[in-house]
């Protein structure tokens, strides 16, 4: 049973080779869907391209509802499997910044490194400024590391907030992806096209 | 002519086709490793890497460094990186093939290539602060957390776009 790594089904050693492998994958699927030009992922903030929204949901969606089935089949034991921590206002304000980088920059950490494959030196410049961001936030860590570490609430799901099932929360989150994507559809033939 | 431009806007993969390979991805990699995938984490590792190698007294002192510095081990031997430098390769493989490879600065006709990079640059620094104080990107804390249903994944997807869309109106010169 799942995961493979953990359990030891699969010797340590391949661990780089799987690495190396799954970000290719990661990388030629980003590219091959237009993630390596910034202003086709920002598009999705003006109305124009809204491959962001379709590609993220989709995504999140394939992937919560393959886990869970894998998981009720016992295939993969989903307790074992790592959940994202949540301390609330280092998440709520990293969101923030984050969400002013990807505004001025146009890309996320994934996104620049798949277009410095294709040469966007652009994406170059904003990778460069992630280690810049990543130096100040250690330099500063002294003054950060109460705020940093405060509001935990552990590895929450949705399910611990809501108290409802799993397959409650992943219907009503596909219902809303799929409104999502019919209403984007809408705006964007309402929107004046933008060529890049 | 007008065919041939519409050949042309055609190359990039339907979003949902490029969103569903991308789940089956996601849901590989936690049946192989028992996490998710990641993209800030490697460039943290290169961060720590040079600052432990210029400075290696300082970054043992620091709280923050050290946690990712294991004695007689390189910084950059983490999965995290191996998966970065994969995702290089694979962009490039598919940019090779789409016939998209160039090294070009890419922005608005309204804004100087030089403007671009600043505020590209700007946007990383930015960008870098938020991944570490939310604990990941949009792929370490969004897609991996969403997966599994991880309340801060949600919370910090909802933020990195809430506050995109809030703010959009104030760069619209900047990219249409």
């Amino acid at each position: 049973m799942g995961p493979l790594i953990p359990n030891g089904l699969i010797p340590i050693e391949w661990n780089f080779v799987i690495a190396l492998l799954i970000g290719l994958a990661f990388g030629y699927i980003m590219e091959a869907s237009g993630f390596s030009s910034s202003r086709k992922i920002i598009g999705v903030f003006y109305g124009y391209d809204f491959a962001v929204i379709k590609l993220f949901f989709t995504t999140a969606i394939v992937s919560a509802i393959g886990l869970y089935y894998m998981d009720y089949l016992g295939w993969v034991d989903i307790s074992q499997l790592y959940v994202h921590p949540t301390y609330l206002w280092p998440a709520i304000v990293g969101g923030v910044f984050m969400g002013l980088g990807f505004m001025f920059g146009g890309y996320c950490p994934g996104t620049s490194l798949c277009a410095i494959g294709i040469g966007k030196i652009d994406a170059l410049a904003f990778a460069v400024g992630i280690m810049i961001g990543v130096f100040i936030f250690s330099e500063s860590f002294g003054l950060l590391e109460p705020f940093f570490n405060g509001s935990n609430y552990g590895h929450i799901t949705m399910m611990d907030t809501f108290g409802i099932s799993p397959y409650w929360i992943i219907l009503i989150f596909t219902v809303i992806a799929v409104i999502v994507f019919y209403f984007s559809d809408f705006i964007r033939k309402r929107v004046k096209k933008v060529f890049y | 002519m007008k065919n041939k431009q519409k050949i042309k806007r055609r190359v990039y993969w339907n979003p949902y086709f490029g969103g569903f390979l991308l789940g089956l991805l996601i849901i590989l990699t936690f049946y192989i490793t028992g996490r998710g995938l990641g993209a800030s984490g490697a460039m943290k590792s290169t961060v720590v890497t040079v600052v432990d190698a210029v400075a290696p007294a300082h970054a043992e002192n620091n709280a923050y460094y050290s946690k990712f510095i294991k004695e007689g081990e390189s910084p950059m031997n983490t999965w995290l990186v191996f998966e970065a430098i994969g995702v290089l390769f694979g962009g490039f493989l598919s940019g090779a093939m789409a016939n998209r490879l160039k090294p070009i600065v890419e922005h608005s006709p309204k804004i100087t290539s030089k403007k671009r990079l600043i505020y590209a640059l700007t946007g990383g620094v930015l960008f870098g602060l938020g991944a570490q104080l939310a604990r990941g990107c949009t792929s370490g804390a969004g897609l991996s957390g969403m997966a599994v249903l991880s309340t801060g994944g949600f919370l910090t997807v909802a933020m990195i776009f809430g506050t995109g869309y809030l703010i959009s109106y104030f760069f619209r010169k900047n990219w249409i």
